[in-house]
């Protein structure tokens, strides 16, 4: 069925992953970067400059609170460091962004468990499913054998969806005709158990957090993971659309609440849309680490981001990748 | 004024409207504030968020706009939009309300990309109690379409609506590919599904759809969600269409039509207020409401029995947390959502006050030690839990003395001291 697909993607040349985020990121830097280029290379820097750098920064879902800190620290910077011309403050906003966004970077490291099991909630089409089905191949790259638990019980056609992923990638999915999402993944992580599975892959269904009684459900599944294994789930991830401006947020805010985050994963950002957001996302978890240093909780860390619809677009972050993308 | 301006600028910025369309309108809401006398007890700030709001409104434009289906029939209907917006789920909720005004609805999809995008809207079809066309993951969507309309007109339906694949707007290969299915269709109805948690970028996107589709329509979704929705205000600037629809939850039943002075409120922070008290009038029996009403008017006590009717009739309305929702943010930032009742507690409560004795429901001031652990033992709980009741039924008897002054705000403060912790 999906035959002809599959073919495409597989004849297209394998490019180095820091070219393909950058030909994922073009319509971005289109944006947001001839805007910035332009800017930078036209004149001294002054004040009329700081204002089109933060209404270029607000443009990208920076957000208003994280885009006046970005100013304010680069105002300062400028004060004591005097830069020449626009191309060096160019290069300071870059070096900001990046010491902002560098403590999100961390590599998934699938050793440590066996079963590894790696949980996944999110809003309603953020793109959960179909970024499962890259991560089954990201890992079947990796010489890993990988399960599929089809824990979208709700959502019609959510489970033929993940099997016909699973089909593509030659992985197991463990999927019921209807039921319990807990009762799913139990199943699953017994499957990967007794198959010595590396990794256990678990869809949820989309929910939004004002749905008090789904983000019980899904506080659920989690407690019915830890049952089989207390460590598990080793990995919680937050499937974030790079479309969604300011109310990411609220979405980090409340799954941690709900499920301890451990990670996030940034989809759709081979779009026209800046995926800025997690810039804002990264302020946010900087000023609130600040308040409480002793915690010894880490940064929420971004995993992932998906720069295109082929099954190999889904890449590890890199922020000095993202940022020059980003910023040129 | 200056300053109240640069707030209303940063509120708009935060709902996610994107940064042109806000400059646009705080320019254009300067101009009318400006030529608006500021007299009466309001200050200026207060009148400036007035002409806010009801310049938001008006630019959101018409109130209820509905489907055009007058032509001969079948009626299409193209659905468009980024992947993920909820085409597929909005559909299914048109069929629905489609069948409810007596039209006959034809199902199709169009989506060969996504794996089992098809299969999804055939059993959206089966909750919809629509008919679906199937169509198969190898056909090319152009085909598919002209085989749905053909089909269509040859079994009399009234309506033909189409579902597509999610796209890019700048994925050209694709917007041709919805280009030729709109030549193909032509369409009465093209409606843009738009998540309403969307960025900065949704002038873009509908920019960009609207310049390849000629759209009638758009469609807000997830609004049930807490995202501010400036999206709409972005969509409908740049575009000039009617937003017809929003969506709410993934029930067929969740699809209402567009207020904008709702969605101002609710962009501004103002909440949701109206659509509050109508969930309220539905919810409620009006009866009973309207007992208490007089009850408290006459200045009678508000006893345990009351509370109860309360209690049960907040659950009609889908629970605290539903009513909440439709609050301002200004309000109800300060609750947590975890310390709102949930349906259990609600019947825990519902179980202690049944087994109180009349008398003690009517003056809860009887219950003394001895009585509690009788109430407790009946109602299979701790006596702590009976008094926490009392305690909250406290602040609730407050809380009605203050609604009598009909003072919101101080309700609303009121009620996060009701919530159990």
């Amino acid at each position: 069925m999906f035959g002809l697909l599959k073919k495409s993607v597989d004849q297209a040349p394998a490019r180095p992953w820091a070219e393909r985020l950058r030909a994922g990121l073009a319509r971005t830097r289109g944006v947001l970067g001839t805007d910035l280029s332009a800017l930078f290379k036209r004149r001294n820097v002054d004040e009329a400059l700081f204002g089109e750098l933060e209404t270029a920064l607000i443009t990208a879902d920076c957000g208003v609170e994280a885009s006046a800190q970005l100013i304010a620290a680069l105002r300062a910077r400028a004060r004591s460091e005097r830069p020449a011309d626009g191309a060096e403050l160019k290069r300071m906003l870059k070096e900001e962004l990046i010491a902002l966004l560098a403590p999100l970077e961390r590599a998934l490291e699938p050793a440590h468990a066996r079963p590894l099991v790696i949980m996944f909630a999110g809003v309603n089409g953020s793109g959960k499913t179909t970024s499962i089905g890259k991560l089954a191949k990201f890992f079947r790259s990796q010489g890993r054998s990988v399960l599929l638990a089809a824990g979208d019980t709700f959502r019609a056609a959510a489970r033929e969806q993940l099997v016909a992923w699973g089909e593509r990638n030659g992985v197991t999915v463990i999927a019921q005709a209807s039921g319990d999402p807990g009762a799913v993944v139990y199943d699953a992580i017994n499957a990967a158990r007794a198959r010595s599975i590396d990794v256990v892959l678990a869809d949820t269904a989309g929910r939004l957090p004002t749905q008090l009684h789904l983000m019980e459900e899904i506080k659920k599944v989690k407690r019915v993971i830890a049952k089989l294994d207390p460590e598990a789930p080793h990995e919680v991830i937050l499937v974030l659309d790079a479309n969604i401006g300011q109310n990411a947020l609220n979405q980090v805010k409340a799954f941690d609440a709900a499920l301890g985050l451990t990670g996030l994963v940034l989809t759709k950002l081979d779009g026209t849309a800046k995926g800025g957001v997690v810039v804002a996302i990264a302020a946010q978890a900087r000023s609130s680490l600040a308040q409480a240093r002793s915690t010894s909780k880490r940064p929420l860390s971004l995993l992932f981001v998906g720069v295109g619809e082929g099954i190999d677009d889904l890449r590890p972050f890199s922020a000095r990748d993202f940022v020059d993308a980003l910023v040129e | 004024m200056q300053e109240a301006l640069r707030e209303v600028r940063v509120a708009l910025l935060e709902a996610d409207c994107a940064l042109p369309v806000v400059k646009d309108f705080i320019a254009a809401v300067k101009e009318k504030a400006l030529g608006e006398e500021v007299i009466g007890s309001l200050s200026p700030g207060q009148a400036l968020v007035g002409v806010v709001h009801r310049e938001l409104t008006r630019v959101m434009g018409e109130a209820n706009a509905v489907l055009d289906l007058a032509v001969q029939p079948p009626a299409v209907i193209l659905m468009a939009g980024l992947q993920g917006s909820g085409k597929t789920t909005t559909t299914g909720k048109l069929a629905r309300w489609l069948i409810e005004q007596k039209k006959k609805p034809l199902l199709v999809s169009c989506d060969v990309y996504r794996p089992a995008a098809i299969e999804q809207l055939k059993s959206v079809a089966a909750q919809a109690g629509a008919d679906f066309l199937p169509s198969d993951s190898s056909e090319k969507p152009l085909d598919i379409a002209r085989r749905a309309l053909e089909h269509a007109r040859l079994r009399y339906y009234d309506v033909l609506l189409v579902d597509t694949a999610g796209r890019l707007a700048i994925d050209v290969a694709m917007m041709d590919e919805i280009r030729a299915l709109h030549a193909a269709l032509n369409p009465v109805e093209t409606l843009f599904v738009v998540d309403a948690m969307q960025g900065q970028d949704a002038v873009n996107t509908a920019r960009a759809f609207n310049q390849a589709l000629a759209l009638t329509g758009v469609v807000l979704t997830k609004l049930d969600g807490d995202a501010r929705g400036g999206a709409a205000l972005s969509v409908r600037q740049v575009t000039g269409k009617p937003i017809k629809f929003i969506g709410t939850g993934e029930k067929l039943n969740g699809l209402e039509p567009f207020y904008p002075e709702r969605m101002a409120a609710r962009m501004l922070g103002m909440g949701d207020i109206v659509s509050l008290v109508e969930e309220a009038r539905k919810g409620v029996d009006q009866e009973k409401a309207l007992e208490l009403a007089t009850k408290i008017r006459k200045g009678k006590g508000f006893d345990l029995e009351d509370f109860k009717q309360q209690v049960q009739q907040m659950r009609k309305m889908g629970g605290l947390s539903a009513m909440v929702d439709k609050l301002p943010a200004q309000l109800t930032q300060n609750i947590n959502p975890a310390q709102l009742v949930d349906d259990k507690q609600i019947r825990r409560l519902e179980g202690i006050i049944n087994s109180m004795t009349p008398a003690e429901r009517a003056r809860p001031e009887l219950l003394k030690a001895t009585r509690k652990r009788r109430v407790a033992a009946g109602a299979g709980v701790s006596v702590q839990e009976v008094n926490r009741l009392l305690g909250q039924f406290e602040q609730m008897q407050k809380m009605m003395k203050m609604m009598k002054g009909g003072n919101l705000a101080k309700m609303m403060r009121g009620m996060k001291g009701m919530m159990p912790r």
